[in-house]
């Protein structure tokens, strides 16, 4: 080793020391875990310790992907993710739209705070406040309908509106959140181009079809293709707690995830589960790389390496 | 000057953006009504956002029985403040680095954290390493570190904000007074860095604060539950009688007298307050933070 570099590695010491507690943080939490993908190739057998298990072949994933489940999860991950991507851009980019068009700046603060709040709520909350709409018995929307002569809803029990009732949730709980990322990007755009097509005569619609929307193609771009790279991955709290583990609506809420931890916890069926993660995280890392392949060909600049 | 039409879609774009936020606080609006309504309406007539009979007993029951809420409440508390201040410090010790000029292992250290975004191993192999090999099941660690301490979008956050903040020509001029790699991250960098600590501090905050996961996964034990598990542990007792929604208990007969329906709420609200009174006050930096975040993320 030169004296140089000697030089460098010596003065880079306090900077290793400095990162040290995140990197092994990251070690703990993050590495470790991944080299026990193992275990999904294993019969696992704690007596044995994790290493020294027999190994299992394929044999867990070929049970895995034998029982109709398999299809059943991954159906509903990615189609749900696919609604929420469509409604939670939409919605957030108008959000956005009418935020930036509001002239009164305590307006927009306020605004802004009330659409901001549902991200800020715990999903075991969320569960409370969906419970007091859909109870069947003291919820709000069926005493309406009761109120009003109609036959009730058994929502707990009636899988075919939790679609709606996800997707409406998940709306509700996301958009305000992505809005301030559009309201970013609109208040980036040059202030000219609006003088420019003023002068030009374009109406306040002519301004957001032809430069608000376009100038907002890259951000939608962007965060479209991340979450297409975690399409594989869903909020388990949304899936889990807000239909409150309801047997009845399995088929409509079981996503990946759901489906994982009620085998670990539930069944305590890790060989099952463990597959289902790996499936999962390999998957997952495939659609993250394409994602990002996708985007750097879209806009360098937005890749995220 | 304004026009009049211009006043006209003015008052059109308020009345719209009303009604979504309408939409947005409404379920809270439901929730602050049920905790002060009587039980006894919930029962019979439902959830109402003007109900008949308003009563207190939600609160007055939470008070008697503070011994319990108040130590989930309790222990929130602390999990937070340790996760936050901890967190907060691997986050910004990690962005500092990251920020510096060229160094050996730069870019591995780089990749070692960028790859936590792209693969993990799941919840298998690390609820199996908590618990079997690290024995962390019912502890308070078991709140502070799994998967909340520190992740990689705070850390590129943070690196972001000081590679355009702190000034490479005052770190430098700092070291020519012969001060330290660790008085320049104290003493230099970490003042210029208020606004990016405040809200990496909010996001990890927040993470902890409304966080059941790791409760839900590691505890069992009643004297370490979270507000939030309490909270989750109550909505089970829903869970049951929804699951035998056919059959005909009384959900007041059978709760021995607590006014359970109103009670849950009142709880959540107990959840729910201390985010709702603090949101306004920093609301400033959430915003930033998910504005520059999502831009160079």
């Amino acid at each position: 080793m030169n004296s140089k570099k000697k030089k460098m590695l010596k003065r880079a010491i306090p900077l290793y020391i400095m990162v040290a507690p995140g990197f092994i943080y990251l070690l703990i939490n993050n590495y470790i875990p991944m080299l026990g993908i193992v275990i999904a190739f294993k019969n696992l057998n704690f007596s044995k310790g994790i290493l020294k298990s027999d190994w299992a072949g394929l044999s867990n994933f070929e049970y895995l992907f034998k029982a109709p489940d398999a299809f059943l999860i991954t159906r509903n991950t990615i189609l749900y993710n696919v609604a929420f991507i469509v409604v939670n851009t939409v919605v957030a980019i108008v959000i956005a739209i009418i935020l930036s068009e509001i002239r009164s700046k305590m307006k927009v603060k306020i605004f802004q705070s009330c659409v901001l709040i549902p991200s800020l709520i715990s999903i075991i909350i969320v569960s409370y406040l969906a419970y007091a709409f859909l109870s069947g018995r003291t919820g709000f929307i069926n005493g309406s309908l009761a109120a009003a002569g109609k036959d009730t809803i058994s929502f707990y029990t009636e899988p075919k509106y939790w679609p709606a009732i996800l997707i409406f949730i998940n709306c509700w709980k996301g958009a305000g959140y992505s809005s301030i990322i559009y309201l970013a990007a609109i208040l980036g755009i040059d202030q000219e181009m609006y003088e420019a097509a003023e002068i030009d005569g374009a109406t306040r619609w002519n301004k957001i079809r032809f430069i608000t929307l376009p100038m907002l193609k890259s951000t939608v771009i962007t965060l479209t293709l991340m979450n297409v790279g975690r399409i594989f991955y869903s909020d388990f709290g949304l899936f889990y707690q807000v239909p409150m583990n309801s047997g009845a609506l399995i088929n409509a809420t079981n996503t990946i995830d759901t489906y994982v931890y009620r085998g670990l916890i539930e069944l305590g069926d890790i060989s099952m589960s463990s597959a289902a993660c790996v499936y999962q995280s390999l998957v997952g890392f495939v659609l993250v790389l394409t994602a990002n392949w996708v985007t750097k060909k879209l806009s360098s600049e937005n890749a995220l390496f | 000057m304004v026009g009049k039409g211009e006043r006209r879609y003015q008052r059109m774009l308020t009345v719209i953006m009303f009604l979504i936020s309408l939409i947005m606080v409404i379920p809270l609006i439901l929730l602050v009504m049920a905790s002060i309504t009587s039980n006894n309406e919930i029962v019979m007539h439902g959830y109402s956002f003007w109900p008949k009979e308003f009563s207190l007993d939600a609160y007055k029951y939470i008070w008697n029985e503070k011994a319990q809420i108040f130590h989930a409440y309790g222990v929130t508390v602390l999990v937070t403040v340790i996760g936050t201040a901890v967190g907060t410090m691997l986050t910004l010790l990690y962005g500092y680095v990251l920020a510096q000029p060229k160094f050996p292992g730069k870019s591995f250290l780089a990749f070692y954290l960028f790859f936590t975004m792209l693969f993990n191993g799941g919840l298998v192999p690390t609820y199996i390493m908590y618990t079997r090999y690290l024995h962390l099941k019912n502890s308070i660690a078991a709140l502070i570190i799994p998967g909340l301490l520190m992740n990689a979008f705070n850390v590129i956050l943070a690196r972001t904000f000081i590679q355009s903040n702190v000034p490479v020509a005052l770190k430098e001029a700092a070291e020519i007074d012969g001060a330290s790699e660790f008085r320049i991250f104290g003493q230099v960098a970490l003042p210029l860095c208020k606004p990016i600590i405040a809200t990496v501090g909010l996001f990890i905050g927040l993470s902890y604060w409304n966080d059941w996961m790791n409760g839900l996964y590691y505890v069992t034990d009643a004297k370490l539950f979270s507000i939030q598990q309490l909270l989750n542990n109550m909505i089970k007792n829903i869970e049951f009688l929804s699951k035998n929604a056919n059959s005909n208990i009384n959900v007041s007969s059978i709760s021995g007298g607590i006014p359970q329906e109103t009670v849950r709420m009142a709880i959540a609200i107990v959840g729910l307050l201390p985010i709702l009174l603090v949101f306004p006050f920093v609301q400033k930096y959430f915003i930033k933070g998910i504005s520059v975040g999502a831009v160079k993320g």
